[in-house]
């Protein structure tokens, strides 16, 4: 997966990351599904690999717009309730309005990358910090979603192919033994995507940039400003898929759903060893951070530990996983 | 022959400053021309005009005889104007391609990615059109300064028709054999008809390489001069606008005082290794040696900012463990940063709050709430006694020049009574005129009976004011000078003896 491996010569390849970061996450996300597999015979069962694979996507797609905010040394408190919203506006497109399945589609995705657009404005133009813009796009977008749906379900009975966005296979259809639902998929294939923006594309050099040194940035003539607002809005654009992950899985866009999401995200995006101070990041240790979460939870579940108690694990994880990178740092 | 740069009446304010009132400056192909003057003169200031950071209120800019406008560094690199900034400027986490190729990223045929083969070429080529034995993929954050200062020098030059080239104090970070190298590019930009504006305080460096100097003072032009046929003298006292007192050279105690502080078999690592010397009262001790020595290591070390592997300290001769800067602090230790930015100040906060900052037990009611009347008075009278310029008590210390800003952090560790004070690079970024009056201040307080160690970089800083100097090399200490006996070439010879050279 990682194109640095080719590349022997010095320290290490141009577009690359620190590998032994990605290897030190894989190592922790094989050895939980090791533990799990021992204290439960159920955990490896593939009914149970393809919930796990179905309730990574969502927070996954989510992290992958944190990831490219985050390397950015920003933060996106809002990418949840943008999630819900843009289902939400799905939701007003399809079942209130009519219009054609992909004119909802395209809606989510739009709502999402204005929203990102707004946030990168507040925080390029107006000099709002990322936190305090975020914190209020997210509260204003909660208070929205509600508002549009008078805080009902809005459902998609009209529209039957909305759900298999997220719920039928593809892959199944093709291989009948590997029933992965498509939110897998489409999960897989924007990490694939996004990790060939990053490492890449000028939108990906300046993501790094930005985070790396600002103003070496701007004083190189490059319009910063400019740059960061197409960063936010490329990460809100992210979001609307994952609304449409969602809504299509609950066949329902749900506008009191989303708060939350944002943490997981960020967790996911953390324990995959990119730093909340920027510079460094890959869309590979993000996804392997969101599948260390869902581990967690599917195999505490299993192993019937409390709900309480798995949010306790899970706060536990996040902090020793950031100490486990400082360690590698400090080395 | 027509100068690639002219600049005329130029004029720039910042708010509250008139930081350069009509301005002039002039610079030909193939010349290297050194602009001098005291921090706030308005070098910097001009330069980035020049280069296109900020934009002048009025006044003309020619490049090659043509009026141009420049509105920001793109515009400046179009027309052939690269500056290397004071500060570096460079993203740690990305290549030295991506440095050097930052907003011009070269892409496919596409246009949809960048063409990483490519850049990898283009910048090869850059490099050793400077002759510097680079890796075009290694990551900037994994080069020494040294090699940091170079890729910003090709970045500067990589655009295809750099004619002007700005350096902003370019030797503040190198050591004597990276300047040489440095000094060899610039010979060789020179030769192939590059303008070269050179901004630095270090007089020794200008006689080196320039051709002309032009001197600025608060914000005006004052003189352009051929360097070969001006003396130091002019120029310094064109730049302060007044003949400066020589304080002569250091006063030796008169006997050899009280041992007050005595470091022995001190080692950690690879940076510090078994280090003795002592530091008697009254007297101040010199710390040569290159970058890199381990002069700052042994400083931190003793001040219980770095752990040790080994070693005893002995305070005024009763043996003592320093494992927090805490504990130095309590005993009388003071470390003044080389970095005074970064460690030695709150930089947004205001003069009184810095230098009441170490010894806030001193001025609080009931362990909590400030006193405000006697942090207010025991200021007003270091302020006064250390001849700081600020404008009010509240003034940002952010907002202050280095000379100043320096002060405040000496005014703070006297706040506190320290005796032993370390100042790491006192003089690093002050200008001429500032830096006499920290001798004059460092001399005052060894007079006192303070024992001073003084880290510096600068041979002619440390012959000045030392009575006894230590030299380090590698993390060793490899030889002590009396003042009398001592030349830049005994302590230099003494800096560069490795390990293998050692004799004995």
């Amino acid at each position: 997966m990682s194109e640095s491996t080719t590349q022997q010569k010095p320290k290490r390849a141009l577009f690359s990351s620190n590998t032994r970061q990605k290897l030190l996450a894989f190592a922790s996300l094989i050895g939980l599904m090791v533990f799990f597999s021992l204290a439960s015979p159920s955990f490896m069962q593939t009914d149970n690999i393809v919930g796990i694979l179905q309730a990574t996507a969502v927070n996954g797609v989510l992290a992958i717009a944190c990831t490219f905010v985050i390397i950015t040394s920003g933060i996106d408190l809002s990418v949840g309730t943008l999630m819900t919203f843009c289902s939400v506006m799905a939701g007003v497109f399809l079942t209130y309005w009519g219009l054609p399945f992909y004119v909802g589609v395209l809606a989510a995705i739009f709502f999402g990358a204005l929203s990102g657009f707004i946030s990168g404005t507040l925080i390029a133009k107006l000099k709002i910090p990322p936190f305090i813009a975020t914190l209020g796009m997210m509260l204003v977008l909660k208070g929205l979603a509600l508002v549009i749906s008078g805080t009902k379900p809005i459902y998609f009975n009209d529209t039957p192919e909305f759900t298999s966005i997220s719920q039928e296979s593809l892959i199944g259809y093709l291989l009948p033994d590997l029933p992965i639902p498509n939110a897998v998929l489409i999960l897989f294939v924007m990490a694939v995507g996004a990790s060939l923006i990053l490492n890449k594309t000028v939108l990906g050099n300046y993501t790094f940039a930005l985070g790396s040194n600002e103003e070496a940035v701007r004083l190189s003539g490059v319009n910063v400003d400019r740059w960061k607002i197409v960063i936010y809005t490329f990460a809100g654009a992210i979001c609307g898929i994952a609304g449409l992950l969602i809504a299509s899985r609950l066949n329902s866009a749900q506008p009191s759903l989303g708060q939350g999401y944002e943490l997981d995200a960020i967790a996911a995006v953390v324990i995959g060893g990119t730093s909340l101070s920027g510079g460094t990041g890959t869309i590979l240790g993000t996804i392997i951070g969101a599948f260390i979460i869902s581990v967690l939870t599917n195999g505490l579940r299993i192993m019937s530990v409390a709900q309480e108690w798995q949010t306790v694990v899970t706060g536990a994880i996040i902090i020793l996983a950031v100490f486990a990178d400082n360690m590698r740092k400090s080395k | 022959m027509t100068p690639i740069v002219t600049i005329r009446h130029l004029n720039k304010t910042f708010p509250g400053v008139r930081a350069l009132n009509d301005a002039q400056f002039e610079l030909f192909p193939g010349e290297v021309h050194a602009l001098m003057g005291e921090n706030g003169a308005g070098k910097s200031t001009l330069m980035k005009v020049l280069a296109g950071v900020y934009q002048k209120d009025s006044g003309e800019i020619l490049v090659n005889g043509q009026a141009v406008e420049i509105n920001d560094p793109r515009e400046a690199q179009a027309l052939g104007i690269g500056i290397i900034h004071q500060e570096l400027n460079l993203m740690s986490h990305l290549s030295v391609a991506q440095n050097i190729f930052i907003g011009r990223e070269p892409r496919t045929r596409s246009g949809l990615f960048i063409d990483v083969p490519r850049m990898w070429r283009d910048t090869q080529e850059v490099l050793d059109r400077l002759h510097l034995t680079l890796d075009p993929r290694t990551l900037v954050g994994d080069l020494t300064v040294a090699k940091q200062q170079m890729v910003e020098i090709a970045k500067a030059l990589s655009h295809a028709e750099s004619r002007v080239l700005i350096m902003d104090e370019p030797t503040a970070a190198l050591n004597n054999a990276e300047i040489d190298e440095l000094f060899r590019i610039i010979g060789q930009l020179k030769s192939h008809g590059v303008g070269i504006v050179y901004i630095s305080h270090k007089m020794d460096e200008l006689k080196r390489i320039s051709d002309r100097v032009t001197v600025m003072r608060d914000g005006q032009y004052i003189a352009t001069v051929p360097t070969a046929e001006t003396s130091m003298e002019t120029i310094i006292s064109m730049m302060v606008g007044r003949t400066l007192l020589d304080t002569g050279g250091p006063q030796v105690p008169a006997e050899q005082s009280e041992v007050v502080l005595e470091v022995r078999n001190l080692n950690r690592g690879k940076v510090i290794k078994d280090v003795n010397f002592v530091v008697r009262k009254g007297e101040i001790l010199g710390f040569a040696g290159l970058m890199g020595a381990g002069r700052t290591e042994v400083a931190r070390a003793v001040f219980g900012a770095d752990k040790v592997d080994s070693g005893d300290i002995r305070v005024r001769g009763e043996k003592v463990s320093i494992r927090h800067p805490a504990d130095a602090v309590r005993l009388g230790i003071g470390y003044l940063s080389e970095d005074r930015k970064r460690y030695g100040l709150a930089t947004g906060m205001d003069v009184s709050s810095n230098v009441v900052l170490a010894s806030m037990k001193r001025f609080l009611w009931s362990q909590f709430v400030l006193k405000r009347q006697a942090i207010r008075a025991t200021c007003a009278q270091f302020v006064k006694q250390l001849e700081i310029k600020t404008p009010s008590l509240d003034q940002k210390v952010a907002l202050l020049s280095g000379g100043n800003q320096q002060k405040i952090v000496i005014a703070k560790w006297l706040v506190r009574d320290c005796e032993i004070l370390f100042f790491d690079e006192p003089t690093r970024g002050i200008d001429v005129g500032a830096k006499s009056e920290i001798y004059k201040l460092l001399n005052a307080l060894a007079q006192q009976g303070r024992a001073i160690v003084m880290i510096s970089s600068e041979l002619p800083e440390i012959l000045r004011m030392s009575h006894r100097i230590l030299v380090m090399c590698e993390g060793r200490i490899t030889g002590e000078v009396s003042a009398a006996e001592a030349t830049q070439e005994r302590i230099m010879q003494l800096a560069t003896r490795r390990e293998t050279a050692k004799s004995n």
